[in-house]
């Protein structure tokens, strides 16, 4: 299947691209409040807007586009395959008036699954000529959001998603709970950017031109367990509550590491360079046999004989991959791959991982 | 064609056209030559080749169509206005909650048809507005060639909808998203170009399918040629032409394939009389290619942006073209 090969593809330079970003999160989580605030911030760009909910939008503007989320199956024998029709016919249509605006920003509704979004990104053309994905920003109630992780599905998939993450309305609850809520998002997600806010205060470029797909910026694959971003500077004092969640934890420098039962982050790194002819299969096949179930995939890889690293990203069964730029002198070839998704097969995809070592 | 520089060439033949903005369609008025830009105006060209700009949308200018007579243009401001050769516009449908108008069409004498999302409308002759709404948005509109009967793409099939009939629309069903709509001429087979890069067809006699596949990208557009013999169309380095005159029309047949290039086609124009189709191509070229012997010409040499927008006036005696970076000209071949 042509849409699962890693392809050398989106060689025009991503420059000319309209940024787009992506904001999701449960129903009253505060995704309006962070939209109404990118607008109304005095900083001379102008956006476009794909809203689901007319009249929501406190600010004036023009390109205010209500969309259907039309989520569309492709014909491509790829059941996980799915696009954004609304969004296709949408961008196509805002690029009539391309040069009237900066950047693309696409509200989802509190139950949307940020999959599709991503994905049209990836299927269309036309689309992926003249805009590129910039980000995925989810938005995240600190009160409400770990009951959401227990009973909503879609909330799971936002935060497992998420380039970058807005604890929201941090000034409702204890300083516990907050560490508690972070700890479960840490769970399913540890490479996202978090931040904690009260009413989606937030500087923009903490959520705006984040390159986060662009595979030129393939680097922050660390996992960022103890990087919270603070925008909250009133802090109530720590009460400290008894936790009644399920799922084991541990104590890791003070915050405590939840596995969650469904969603996973699993990371693979070796220092020994990987072989092309045995990497590139596996790595086809896994997204073949396990793409419904990986929301996400990014890796830098150290290829044997090849000056140059190796990047690639995924979504779902979509891969996107490139050479990226020459390794430095002094630089560890170290290969990292990370994947996040459900109920993944660890064991078997370690396995597959270190498989692919190369032999001299 | 491997070598530009060995094909005739009637580039010299062309008159710049100072479009200036991204060109999305292009239709003949008669002698004058509609350009539709991507941003509020029509630009019309008159034979002497003076130009007058005509502001008709508050916004961008999202579908065009024409009956010859007037260009039809739907737009972001959630208007649908036709525009005359003289610069006469009307408006003639505004969408109540100014949603955009996705997709316009012209049906047999004077109706006209548009869509906003999932809903579509069409306005008679008489001037009678009847709206259908779907289970998704329209991809695309046509009017059968006889009858007032309109042909809607969709996700997962196409509806046939007779708008003086109470009856529910026929549903075509066909797995996919449908993004653009074209009857036969004769008015036998309905065609859709799909989210995948292939074609789909129904014989309308019996609902029978018709898979056209085997492009490189998505088929952004298609034509009959006079007559009817063929269906010209776009998506692959090559013009790709099903042959539909027989009973089955294109069903169990390979395509004939035409004017091979380095670039992909993006644009189709058929010559009005002639089986000779004009080719618009992703690198900027322009070629005019026989169905019949492959022949070609050169029409506009590659260069800048794809070309977005080709047309042939009613004698065939000039083509008009436009690229997306708003370059374009009108080539005179009398």
């Amino acid at each position: 299947m042509s849409d699962a090969t890693i392809q050398e593809k989106f060689k025009e330079t991503n420059k000319d691209k309209i940024p787009v970003t992506v904001l999701t999160g449960y129903l009253g989580a505060g995704k309006t409040t962070l939209l109404n605030r990118i607008l109304s911030e005095p900083h001379g760009k102008k956006y476009a807007v794909i809203v689901n909910e007319f009249g929501e939008i406190g600010i004036d503007n023009d390109l205010v586009v209500g969309a259907d989320e039309e989520v569309f199956e492709m014909n491509n024998g790829c059941i996980c395959c799915t696009v954004r029709g609304d969004l296709i016919r949408i961008i196509d249509g805002l690029m009539r008036r391309k040069g009237k605006f900066d950047a693309i920003i696409v509200e989802t509704t509190g139950l949307a699954d940020p999959a599709p979004v991503a994905q049209t990104f990836f299927v269309d053309e036309n689309v992926g000529k003249k805009a590129r994905l910039d980000a995925v920003v989810t938005v995240a109630d600190a009160k409400w959001l770990r009951d959401r992780l227990k009973d909503a599905p879609e909330a799971k998939n936002q935060i497992a998603f998420a380039d970058v993450i807005l604890i929201n309305k941090t000034d409702l609850v204890r300083d516990a709970e907050l560490r508690e809520t972070e700890a479960r998002i840490r769970g399913i997600n540890p490479y996202a950017k978090l931040h904690r806010t009260q009413r989606a205060q937030i500087p923009l470029k903490e959520v705006l031109e984040r390159n986060a797909f662009d595979l030129e910026r393939i680097l922050d694959i660390e996992p960022a367990f103890l990087e919270v971003d603070d925008h909250d500077h009133d802090h109530g004092h720590d009460h400290h509550h008894d936790d009644h969640d399920h799922g084991h934890s541990h104590a890791h420098g003070g915050l405590k590491h939840y596995h969650d039962e469904e969603m996973q982050s699993i990371s693979l790194k070796t220092d020994q360079p990987l072989d092309p002819d045995k990497f590139f299969p596996f790595i086809q096949n896994l997204v073949q046999a396990e793409g419904p179930n990986i929301l996400r995939c990014k890796g830098i890889v150290a290829l044997k004989d090849d000056p140059q690293r190796f990047v690639f990203q995924g979504v779902h069964m979509m891969l996107d991959g490139d050479h990226q730029r020459e390794w430095r002198e002094g630089e560890a070839r170290q290969s990292r791959v990370v994947f996040i998704g459900r109920n993944l097969p660890e064991e078997k995809i370690r396995k597959g991982f270190e498989s692919t070592v190369a032999t001299y | 064609m491997s070598e530009t520089a060995q094909v005739p060439s009637v580039t010299d033949r062309a008159k710049p056209v100072a479009a200036g903005a991204p060109v999305v369609g292009i239709h003949f008025l008669g002698q004058t030559a509609a350009f539709v830009l991507g941003e509020e105006t029509v630009l019309l060209v008159a034979p002497d080749g003076a130009e007058s700009r005509v502001a008709i949308h508050a916004g961008g200018i999202l579908s065009v169509a024409s009956d010859s007579a007037r260009v039809l243009t739907g737009g972001d401001d959630g208007k649908v206005a036709a525009t005359s050769a003289n610069g006469e516009s009307e408006t003639l449908a505004t969408d109540a909650k100014h949603r955009w108008i996705d997709r316009v069409a012209f049906g047999p004498d004077g109706a006209i048809a548009w869509s906003a999302g999932k809903q579509v409308f069409v306005r008679t002759a008489k001037g009678e507005v009847k709206s259908l709404d779907l289970p998704s948005s329209a991809g695309g509109l046509a009017f059968a060639p006889k009858g007032l009967r309109l042909a809607i793409a969709h996700y997962g099939g196409a509806s046939l909808w007779f708008p003086n009939a109470q009856a529910a629309p026929e549903r075509l069903e066909w797995k996919g998203s449908h993004l653009d709509a074209l009857f036969s001429p004769d008015g036998k087979f309905l065609m859709t170009a799909m989210q995948e890069p292939m074609l789909h067809g129904w014989r309308l006699m019996d609902g029978k399918d018709m898979r056209m596949s085997g492009y490189s990208g998505k088929v952004g557009s298609m034509a009959f040629t006079a007559g009817g013999k063929w269906l010209a169309t776009a998506g692959s380095e090559q013009l790709i032409l099903w042959p539909v005159s027989a009973k089955d029309g294109p069903m169990g047949k390979q395509p004939r394939m035409v004017a091979p290039y380095q670039s992909r086609v993006v644009a189709v124009a058929c010559h009005p009389r002639q089986e000779i189709v004009a080719a618009g191509f992703e690198d900027g070229l322009v070629m005019l290619a026989r169905i019949d012997d492959g022949a070609e010409i050169l029409a506009r040499r590659p260069g800048g942006a794809p070309a977005s927008a080709l047309a042939w006036n009613h004698d065939g005696s000039k083509l008009a073209f436009g690229a997306e970076d708003g370059a374009a000209g009108i080539v005179d071949l009398a």
